[in-house]
This record gives structure tokens, sequence and C-alpha cells, in this order.
């Protein structure tokens, strides 16, 4: 089996969200860069799982981004990814990155292609939805659970108030979320054997672009906390009720 | 023309999908026309009094292959529905459907898709739609350039409003593929609200100790009519199931009202509930970082604080509140 894994390059789940150039970009400065934890904890993981059940899978990963993707890349690699592909371009639309994948994942052949199923900074959960339409393959979004048996994939996928399980034919395209593996530390041999891993850099295929982002804004400053004395608890009830008006 | 997807499940219009047709109507009237619905699948409610949601027309396929979710067959349809109609705006909610449907139909009809929205359109300047980002700390405005356009609406940022009008409903004849994916179980987290369209959440975190103290906040969410939640370690250690688990990694929720308890706020944490409405905090530590994020909160002991909050909000209740 062949997977796909599409890694992304986001801020540190901790950094300060500011933003520069008259509130055109975001600023960037002492921010640190991660894998996009659903890409790493969840679809990376799960499919090295998939490949320790099954060695002769093979691993590929996709990141459409510049060079400074390849830190995460190697990260990736040392997880364990057997090989990946750079698309060596400045991040445009959603659109955009998804016909780059999908140019990639034709190229290939894939029978699995993973997302994470959002990124946490553009928070889109558009990616994999988009790559699947343009390769025609189903697809199954935010997914918590994968098994893959006789040529099918069985995935749990969240729904308003539960969950549904889905199983269709390879090859699929789904987004993975919480549940569907844990969270790995690369360790010593898999960051010194990334070192070797083919890392190949492609050249962007032409793709139209559907939206731009205009500005930011940040939302407005909260009032402040109304603070109640804890030896007067149904004073707070009151104030929701009366004030609030939330019950 | 302004088109918005009804999504159903278990035969009925789920609620976000009334915030969805009232955006969609206001969005109309922002640009000089009339908004229409379409559903899929077969649903028991009434759909002539969606008209009261301001949408005029209601196109249905009322195709039992339709009934659950498939991306791909579901793209298939609206993309007919949308060239029948002429539609040039399509809207939808942000939730688990929205999320599968609308970025294939960006592609199908190459269409500037902006997901989880915040807020109407602005036309001053071409189509630009604010939307969230970072996970709910800050907020982007995308300009959309295509000729045809689709907004997700992120579920609970819009307020529903109502007029007694009636609407037309339909048949499409559409042509409906084979899916390839077969649902072959659904589980339903059945007696409780769900969390994602709660109005009203109650969540613990680890400050209750272990999960034989959840009454505390079970108790509450009860009277509340409030969907439970949790922070990240609680679903870690199985003192709570998984689905309740609130943040960045977990499910990112907007209600009118939520009550954390034992929760220390942190920015993962927030991420997952600071587009809340009302926010409030119960911790004994001061210093909490969630009292920043916070517009109600009592320093103190939620062993000693809550009964008697659960108790006063009895009252409340038995008032006839
Ligand atoms: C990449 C990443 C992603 C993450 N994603 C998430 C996520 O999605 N959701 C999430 O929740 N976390 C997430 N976390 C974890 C997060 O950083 C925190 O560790 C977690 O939210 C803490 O949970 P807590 O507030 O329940 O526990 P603690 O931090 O231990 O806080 C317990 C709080 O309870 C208070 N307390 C103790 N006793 C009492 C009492 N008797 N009465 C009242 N208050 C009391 C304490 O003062 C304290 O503030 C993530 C972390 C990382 C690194
Ligand atoms: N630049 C990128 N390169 C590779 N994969 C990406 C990129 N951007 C997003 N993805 C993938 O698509 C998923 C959803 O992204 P998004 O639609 O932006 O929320 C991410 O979790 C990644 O798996």
């Amino acid at each position: 089996m062949k997977i796909l894994v599409c890694i992304s390059k986001t801020p540190d789940t901790t950094a300060k969200i500011a933003f520069a150039d008259n509130n055109t970009k975001f600023a960037t400065d002492g921010v640190q860069w991660i894998i996009n934890p659903y890409d790493e904890w969840y679809a990376l993981v799960r499919a090295i799982e998939l490949k320790e059940a099954d060695a002769s899978t093979a691993i590929h990963l996709v990141s459409v981004g510049g060079a400074d993707c390849e830190p995460i890349i190697r990260k990736a690699l040392a997880l364990g990814g057997d090989e990946a592909i750079r698309v060596n371009t400045d991040n445009a639309d959603s659109y955009f990155i998804a016909t780059q994948i999908a140019a990639i994942a034709r190229e290939g052949g894939y029978d699995l292609v993973l997302t994470g199923k959002e990124t946490i900074d553009y928070n889109g959960s558009s990616i994999g939805g988009m790559v699947a339409e343009m390769l025609d393959m189903p697809y199954i979004s935010h997914a918590s659970k994968l098994d893959i048996a006789a040529g099918s994939a069985i995935a749990v996928r969240e729904i308003e108030g539960g969950e549904e399980t889905n199983q269709v034919q390879l090859p699929v395209v789904i987004s993975c979320q919480k549940g569907m593996a844990e969270q790995r530390i690369p360790n010593m041999k898999g960051i010194m054997g990334a070192r070797t891993k083919p890392l190949r850099v492609a050249e962007p295929v032409p793709a139209e672009i559907l939206t731009s982002i205009v500005s930011y804004d940040l939302p407005p400053a909260k009032a402040g906390v109304k603070l109640v004395p804890a030896d007067n608890p149904e004073e707070l009830v009151r104030l929701l009720h009366e004030e609030a008006k939330v019950f | 023309m302004v088109l918005v997807f009804l999504d159903q499940a278990d035969g009925h219009i789920k609620k976000s999908s009334f915030e969805a047709a009232c955006y969609a109507a206001k969005v109309a009237e922002m640009t000089g026309t009339t908004a229409e619905g379409i559903l899929l699948g077969t649903v028991s409610d009434d759909l002539a009094s969606l008209g009261k949601y301001g949408i005029g027309k209601i196109h249905t396929v009322a195709d039992a292959a339709l009934n659950t979710l498939d991306a791909q067959l579901y793209t298939k349809v609206l993309a007919q529905v949308t060239e029948a109609t002429g539609a040039d705006v399509i809207i939808c909610s942000h939730n688990t459907s929205g999320k599968a449907v609308a970025p294939r139909l960006s592609v199908r009809l190459k269409a500037g898709l902006v997901s989880g929205a915040a807020a109407l359109p602005d036309l001053s300047n071409g189509f630009t739609v604010k939307k969230t980002v970072f996970s709910g700390k800050a907020f982007a405005n995308i300009a959309i350039t295509s000729a045809k356009k689709i907004i997700a609406l992120n579920p609970n940022s819009f307020d529903i409003s109502v007029t007694d009008a009636t609407a037309e409903v339909v048949p499409f004849a559409a042509t409906i593929d084979t899916g390839k994916i077969s649902v072959t179980d659904t589980k339903r987290v059945t007696g409780e609200v769900s969390l994602s369209e709660a109005e009203i959440v109650v969540s613990g975190g680890r400050g209750l100790k272990g999960p034989e103290n959840w009454s505390l906040v079970t108790d509450l969410a009860k009277l509340l009519g409030a969907a439970t939640a949790c922070s990240r370690p609680v679903a870690d250690t199985d003192w709570r199931p998984h689905h309740e688990h609130v943040g960045q990694t977990g499910l990112a929720i907007a209600p009118n009202l939520y009550i954390a308890i034992g929760i220390s706020g942190a920015i993962q944490h927030l991420a997952g509930v600071n587009r809340s409405k009302t926010i409030v905090v119960i911790n004994k530590d001061p210093e909490a970082p969630f009292f920043k994020a916070a517009d109600y909160g009592i320093v103190g002991d939620a062993f000693e604080v809550m009964p008697k909050i659960i108790d006063a909000v009895r009252k409340l209740k038995a008032q006839g509140n």
C-alpha cells in the first residue's frame, strides 16, 4: 500500500498571535514552527502504525511551501515517513495548495491520502476535500479511527452528537483528528536516519487562486472578568440570569 | 441567487441550517437577489414552514440514497442544482457535513470558499468575508475573487430571526450516482445535548480531582439543559469520554454560555472555547489564566461553590424561570 501524508507547517500552539504590515501579515518574529498537530499526531502516526502492521507499506510525505518547511519535513521523516516531496512555492489559497497536492498524488498513484482535519493557523478544513474532488476519489472527513482490510478503509467519522462508521474501497482521501493515534516522539535512530531519506523538491504546477487574505483583525478585548465572592455563589446565578440573561 | 444547503440527520433538518438559511436570506437582500434552499434526502419536517427563515423556495431531492452523507455524491447533486438554478453564492453550515461537502463543491464549481465564516460579507470593495483563524484567536478578511462563491458559516455565529412567510417546495430531478461510501454503523450520544450545537456547556478540568466528582458538572448541566465538556487531560485519563474534549486538539465550540470548573485555561484549551459568548470560570487559583478570558468568575473551591450554585439554579428553575 502507498500512503501520501500531507504535512503543513504551523506556528506552535502557544505562539503569540499578532499582525504586522498594517494587519496584513502574521507577525512571525520569535514564532516556533511545528508540524500541524493533526498532520503529525494523527495522520502521520496512523500511517506509521499501518506500516508497522504491513511492512510493504510506503509512506510518502508532501508539503507545499518554501525551504523553511524543511525542518518540519525532516522531523516527519524522523518519525517514520519514507520519503518526502516539497512543492516549492509560497502558499497561496487552499485551492492552489490542493492543486499542488493533487498533482503529486496523481503522479504517485496512492491508495490512501491522509491530511489533518485542519491547519491550526488557517482553520480551513478544506484541503482534504478539495484534493479528493480533484482526484475524483471518495472523501471521509474528520475521521477518528482508521483501519484497512481487504482493500477497503473502515473509518469512524465525527457527526453532530455522535459518530458514524464508513466503509469504502481504496483509494480514498481521509482527514484525520483526535482518536486516530497517539502522539510519538522521534527517537535517535529515526533522527539520524531522516538525514539521508530522500527529500525531493518539485516545482509547482500552474493553478488558479480563488481567494486571498485582505487583512487580519484581533477580537475585541474582553471588558474584564466580573468576580463574585466565593461566599456568595448565589449572586453569580443572579447575574447570569438577570444581567447576562444566559438562562 | 443565493442557495443554502439545508443539512439533515435522522429525518430532521439541523438547527445550524436554520442559521445558515437566515444568513443566506440576509446575503440575498444585500446583493439584491433571493435566497432558495436545497435539501438532500428524506425528512419528516414541514418544509414549507422553513420559509420563515427567509428562503422563498426549497428544492428537494427526496431520495433515500442521500439520507447519509457521501461527500462525493452530495457534491455532484449540489453542482447540478447550482447549475440549474443559476445560483452564484452558496451557503452552508461549517458543521461536519459542510466541512465534507463545501471544499469538494468549491473545486467542482471553481468557486472560492471561505470556511468558518464569522460575519456577513462586506461588499464595499469586492466580496470579502470574515473568518476565524488561529483557532478563534483572530479573524482574517478573505476576498473571494471567483464568479461563484461558497461560504461555510460557523455554527452559533449568526442570529436566527423569523417571519411568518412560507416557502414553495419543488422537487428537483437530479441524476444520482451510486455512492462509494457505505455507512455501516451510527452511534449517537442519546439523552444528552449535542456538544457542538448546545447553547450552554458546563465543563470540568483536572481541578475536579476524579470522575467520582463529576456530578458537580452533570447536575448543573441537567438543570440548565446544557451539554457537558472537559479539558484534554480529563479525557486522556478516561475520567470522561473522548468526545467531550474541547480545545485546540478537541472540539471547537461556540455556545452562548460556557462554564469552566477547575480548568486552568491553557492557551490550547481556550482555542476551542474562546468563541463562546459568555464565559464563567470557577477556579481556586486567582492567577489561573482562564480568568483573563472570562466574563464572570468565582475564585474559590469548586467543591464548596458548586453545590451552592446548583442549589440556586434549582431554586430559580423551580420558580418557572
Ligand atoms: C499541542 C497541544 C495541544 C493541546 N490541546 C488541548 C486541548 O485541545 N484541550 C485542552 O483542554 N488542553 C489541551 N492541551 C493541554 C493544555 O496545555 C493543558 O495542559 C490542559 O488544558 C490542562 O487541563 P486542566 O485545566 O484540566 O488541568 P490543570 O492545568 O491541571 O488545571 C487544573 C485547574 O484546576 C484548579 N483547581 C484545582 N483544584 C480546584 C478546586 N478544588 N476548585 C476549583 N479549582 C481547582 C487549579 O487551580 C487549576 O487551574 C494541549 C497541549 C498541547 C501541548
Ligand atoms: N501547505 C500544505 N502542504 C501540505 N499539506 C497541507 C498544506 N496545507 C494544508 N495541508 C493539509 O491539509 C490539511 C487541512 O488544511 P486546511 O484546509 O488549511 O485546514 C492539513 O491538516 C494538512 O494535512
